[in-house]
């Protein structure tokens, strides 16, 4: 098959950047997104054009490295699926296809389609944990958790950290990524100990790091590729307020 | 045996840290004999740690939490994004929560066994004792393993073992155990304990006065080479499956923070026993870049078959009952489909060599589920199976549920890597190798759900501990000296600078992609005397063209993938020579080798422990000079070798 | 309590939380003044009576018009912190994607009041102006304050003034696309809103949405096409 692409490049962080069209002829369509972006480089190196830069990783869908916004569509047109397990069948013949990188203040452009995301990491550092120092476990039996509230946790859990949610969201807001793991650990009774430091602390991470608050526009759950619900942002702001207001945080 | 020229002979080695004594004891009387660093002095003692997967997360956040002060590095834009995320099936430990027989010393056995005699006794045990902490320490990080109804922890039996004591959270184990110990590791970047440089990699190390003392590593944001020294360096850098192209690690996987070591003196031990999965999704052209793994699981169902008839094109509907081959069954009918995956993967090889291979390039076997459709009903198969369908169909564009799946074998894991002692230190003081990178703990072939099990094992309590026996053993080790570190910064400097000046006619990509035919034809799933030597010509002549050919674009002060990848490509190219030597010297098949030559007449692989029961530890001669081949013989006191039979 | 307001007033959950808290209190008196409006329907008597109680609620034990001061104030307020936090929240969500996306973006999600918050808003309060300069200050009233509120009522609404009509249809149309999303988006806010519940609490909002329109519809329309003279 034969597509148009339009890529945003950008030469460095300074630079300004802008959108460049590239055309491909016999693109299989068996073909992953990624691979024909590998297509696209052999020849842009053939022809002594630099190739595009582009995140990813493990190809299959669980690293979170891979971050396109693809025609207007964080990962893509197929939804709970990463751009990486993205296939060319999902595109029409002769279709034009805009490429950008996430557009953040948070994930500043690095080069081309590569972002910066490590604002992630520091919200996680801000408290994304449970502290338990290795050698100070209890025997894993001795606390048991009711099976709904694992299965929840894990749902949450399940989030790879692309960041799919900010791109997606009209302010620009990471509270999907924050939600999920408030909830996964908020959820298991060992995370109880540190649940509203927590939440106050990595909330605030948050928003240091110039992300949007969230509207409840409920576009980032349909972008996730793992299809975290809203829920967890719903528990995000309860455990806060109840932190805050409700005086639990001591 | 003979030398051949590919490579000369030199001094057996020993593993010299492992206690004598029974083997149940010999992990306390090390921790016991272990010299201790003083509290107040840790924090004066850097520790460097390359890799945050699941065996470097593990570390970092371990040493760091122990009072020493880390600096860890990862090429990928997060420590969270190690490839160890993508670990599906589980992670075993002797819990016997099932009461099922379960012990450590079964544990202990089973790996011994599955990993073909070619482990240490000492270290196989340790594992299985260490293994029912790491569930403890996990379920206290939240990790959020499956649960029963009751809310205690689920297990499942998995790869072929009696006993269920593996544990899993769906089919995403390797993920949740990755973010247990990266949001550890980012407990300690917070408090200040670890000093972190994500999208840094690795591309030498710093040594001194024999011992390692630093890393150089350059920015993959802007270029920039720099360099860190501290009092040890711990390598988690995970397995180089990937010298084979496609296989089923992450597209960043490489070999080159170990190799690099290798060439300043680090042995690299078994390099040929690589593991090969049977159930993945084939090859389907050659843009392809990667193989996706899809669940064993699928066996327990699925039935296995190929057109009788060489070159029949038909589509599978069309072929009758009579003409297709389900030749699992035919040739093993006791286990039929479910024989381990050495097996499934040879016959599905030798199936496609006769011509019979289905799909582009006639590269794959059906793995069909009409027959459990109709036993089961389609409800239960989607029950079983509906996520792993999904996922087919999301890539291939096909339906299971009305044609039969496609499969082939794909490269998934290494058990080779770098030599190391009982406590994980390398043959280079002061160089510790943990995880998928060392060739420790599983032989010469890896049971299913025991890779989680090695890496956290060493992260979380084995390293850790003996680390600190080396620190305090080498307490007042000098600055090191700026000529040492100037000299690894040149040569960084001078590679990098010669890959971008070949300005050649050919991509990394291009290489890559021969680099893996010639390593998948000929030290693929069977190996023989004339293939292998046919690959040491190739090798060497490819790299040679590599070196004269080879189109890197860009700029070295910036962020460029070609040149990360170009980097990694020349190191394949080395280490590919190595293992095929190493498959050549080893005549005998054992686990993850298998020699065409040695099999029994019912195509099994035959073990030769007389002449191989030893540890093959290469060492680097130079560019162009033959490896030395150093063994350490294998002595086994508690497991007897037997030799396995799936007839 | 020392460290909830500040913080509340820094954090875009705390922001997003008085934006929620202040939106039920504007919701409770929208229903009780539709209540109201209703009246007209009993006949001017009625509905000059209801307009005159308003102001005597509470007397003689406090003095005339205190508790529709009081009303007014925390309206006032309400209104005002409910835009302060829209206004601050939007300016942030600005600030976090400096540079746009080139692709037209697609909206997946919700519905169309969703995306009608914040213009809507915008319409909304230009209505209040009108709606107080109208009815409680009379300054583009046809009648002045000598006449009672329900000949007021009457004369705005007249069928020769069809357009101003129009106006306030158009303008309680986007109230009622307002409170669909905003009732179920406070309680999402407040944490209230789980999972199982979803399907009710939209009903719920859908409900109570549209309620409001069609009773502060009923009232301008009905004068309009002469239902009420």
């Amino acid at each position: 098959m034969k597509v148009t692409l339009r890529i945003w490049r950008q030469k460095g962080p300074e630079d300004k950047g802008g959108m460049v069209e590239y055309q491909l002829d016999d693109i299989s369509p068996d073909a992953s997104f990624l691979e024909m972006l590998d297509v696209l480089n052999e020849q842009l190196i053939q022809k002594g054009e630099e190739p595009v830069a582009f995140d990813h990783d493990c190809r299959e869908g669980i690293c979170g490295m891979c971050s396109l916004v693809i025609n207007g569509t964080p990962h893509g047109p197929e939804r709970n699926t990463t751009t990486c397990q993205l296939h060319m069948r999902k595109f029409k013949d002769g279709e034009v296809i805009d490429v950008e990188p996430w557009r953040a203040k948070a994930f500043p452009v690095v080069k081309d389609l590569v972002v910066d995301r490590s604002a992630f990491d520091r919200i996680i550092a801000a408290g994304g944990y449970i502290t338990a120092p290795t050698g100070t476990a209890p025997e894993a039996h001795s606390v048991p958790v009711p099976k709904p509230d694992a299965d929840k946790a894990f749902e949450a859990a399940e989030c790879i950290g692309c960041g799919a949610c900010v791109a997606a969201c009209p302010n620009g807001s990471a509270s999907l990524f924050l939600g999920a793991k408030i909830t996964h650990l908020g959820l298991l009774p060992q995370g109880q100990p540190e649940r509203w430091d927590r939440v106050v602390n990595m909330l605030e991470a948050h928003d240091a790091e110039g992300f949007g608050g969230c509207t409840n526009t409920g576009e980032c759950t349909v972008a996730c590729p793992k299809g975290i619900p809203l829920d967890v942002i719903g528990r995000l702001n309860h455990d806060y307020l109840k932190a805050t207001a409700g005086g639990k945080k001591k | 045996m003979t030398d051949d020229g590919f490579y000369t002979t030199g001094d057996p080695i020993a593993d010299t840290k492992a206690p004598a004594g029974p083997i149940e004891e010999r992990w306390t009387k090390r921790r016991f004999e272990v010299k201790l660093v003083n509290p107040a002095n840790k924090r004066k003692k850097t520790i460097i740690v390359v890799g945050t997967g699941l065996a470097g997360g593990s570390a970092g956040a371990t040493l760091a939490e122990a009072g020493y002060h880390v600096v860890q590095f990862c090429f990928q834009d997060s420590p969270r994004r190690a490839h160890s995320i993508a670990a599906q099936g589980g992670i075993n430990a002797a819990k016997n929560y099932r009461n099922d027989g379960d012990s450590v010393y079964r544990l202990f056995y089973d790996t011994v066994k599955g990993g073909d005699f070619r482990s240490r006794e000492s270290n196989v045990h340790r594992l299985a004792e260490i293994s029912t902490q790491i569930i403890d320490q996990c379920v206290a990080q939240g990790v959020p393993f499956a649960r029963e109804y009751g809310g205690l922890l689920d297990n499942r039996s998995f790869g072929g073992t009696q006993v269920s004591r593996t544990f899993y959270a769906r089919g995403q184990t390797g993920q949740q155990l990755l973010l247990g110990a990266y949001q550890a590791m980012m407990r300690q970047v917070d408090a200040g304990n670890i000093e972190l440089y994500p999208r840094h990699e690795m591309l030498d190390l710093i040594m001194e006065d024999g011992r390692a003392r630093g890393v150089v590593v350059r920015n993959l944001l802007n270029g920039e080479i720099k360099h860190f020294t501290g009092d040890a360096v711990v390598l988690a850098t995970g397995g180089y499956g990937n010298v084979f192209f496609l296989s089923t690690n992450a597209m960043g996987s490489n070999v080159t923070a170990t190799w690099r070591a290798h060439k300043h003196g680090a042995y690299f031990a078994n390099p040929c026993y690589t593991q090969i999965h049977p159930t993945c999704i084939p090859y389907s052209g050659e843009h392809q870049s990667k193989l996706t793994l899809m669940s064993e699981s699928l066996r327990n169902d699925g039935r296995v078959w190929v057109p009788k008839k060489a070159g029949d094109k038909r589509k599978p509907a069309d072929i009758p009952e009579d003409e297709r081959d389900y030749y699992l069954e035919r040739i093993y009918p006791s286990f039929g489909n479910l024989v381990p995956r050495d097996i499934a993967s040879r016959a599905a090889k030798n199936v496609c060599d006769e011509g019979r291979g289905v799909g582009p390039g006639g590269q794959g076997v059906y793995l069909d589920f009409a027959d459990a459709i109709k036993r089961l009903g389609r409800k239960t198969v989607e029950a079983k199976y509906g996520n792993l369908f999904e996922m087919y169909e999301r890539i291939t564009g096909e339906n299971p549920y009305e044609t039969p799946m496609r499969i082939y074998p794909a490269v998934h894991y290494t058990m080779g890597g770098l030599w190391v002692d009982y406590d994980l230190m390398s043959n280079l003081p002061g160089l510790f190798v943990i995880g998928e990178a060392n060739f420790s703990d599983h032989g010469a072939n890896r049971l299913g759900a025991s890779a989680l099990m090695q890496g956290l094992a060493d992260g979380y309590f084995v390293l850790p501990v003996t680390i600190g026996d080396y620190i305090a053993r080498n307490s007042d080790l000098p600055p090191v000296d700026p000529a040492a570190i100037s000299e690894a910064e040149t040569r960084v400097r001078e590679q990098i600078d010669k890959l971008l000046s070949i300005d050649g006619d050919r991509t990394v990509d291009s290489f890559h992609r021969e680099l893996g035919h010639i390593m998948w034809e000929y030290c693929g799933m069977e190996r023989t005397d004339e293939g292998l030597r046919k690959a040491l010509e190739l090798i060497p002549a490819l790299r040679e063209e590599f070196w004269s050919r080879v189109k890197v674009t860009g700029k070295g002060e910036e962020l460029n993938k070609e040149l990360e990848k170009a980097g990694r490509v020349a190191d394949f190219l080395e280490l590919a020579e190595l293992m095929c030597i190493d498959a050549l010297h080893r005549t005998e098949s054992c686990g993850g080798h298998f020699r065409a030559e040695s099999q029994d007449e019912d195509g099994e692989a035959k073990r030769d422990d007389e002449n191989f029961s030893y540890v093959a530890a290469w060492e680097w001669a130079g560019a162009g000079k033959p490896p030395v081949l150093h063994k350490e013989p294998l002595e086994f006191e508690y497991v007897k070798p037997t030799q396995r039979s799936y007839k | 309590m020392a460290i909830a307001i500040p913080a509340i007033y820094r954090t875009t959950v705390g922001k997003k939380a008085v934006m929620a808290v202040t939106g039920a209190v504007l919701v409770l008196y929208l229903i009780a003044h539709m209540i109201g409006n209703l009246k007209i329907f009993f006949g001017a008597e009625d509905f000059n009576h209801y307009a005159h109680w308003l102001r005597t609620i509470g007397e003689p034990a406090v003095p005339h018009r205190t508790v529709l001061t009081l009303i007014e104030v925390v309206l006032a307020a309400s209104v005002v912190l409910h835009m302060w936090s829209a206004v601050s929240l939007a300016r942030r969500a600005s600030a976090a994607r400096p540079v746009k996306y080139q692709a037209k973006r697609k909206s997946h999600a919700q519905g169309y009041a969703t995306h009608t918050m914040r213009y809507g808003g915008v319409i909304i309060l230009l209505f209040v102006i009108w709606h107080l300069l109208d009815l409680t200050f009379l300054v583009v009233n046809p009648k002045d304050s000598g006449a009672t509120p329900y000949e007021r009522m009457v004369a705005d609404f007249a069928p020769e003034r069809w357009y101003i009509t129009l106006w306030y249809v158009l303008a309680v149309i986007m109230v009622g696309l307002h409170l669909r999303h905003g009732i179920w988006s406070a309680f999402q806010t407040l944490g209230l809103r789980t999972s199982r519940g979803d399907g009710p609490l939209r009903a719920l909002a859908t409900a109570v949405a549209a309620v409001v329109t069609v009773g502060f519809l009923a009232v301008p329309l009905s004068i309009t096409f002469g239902w009420v003279s």
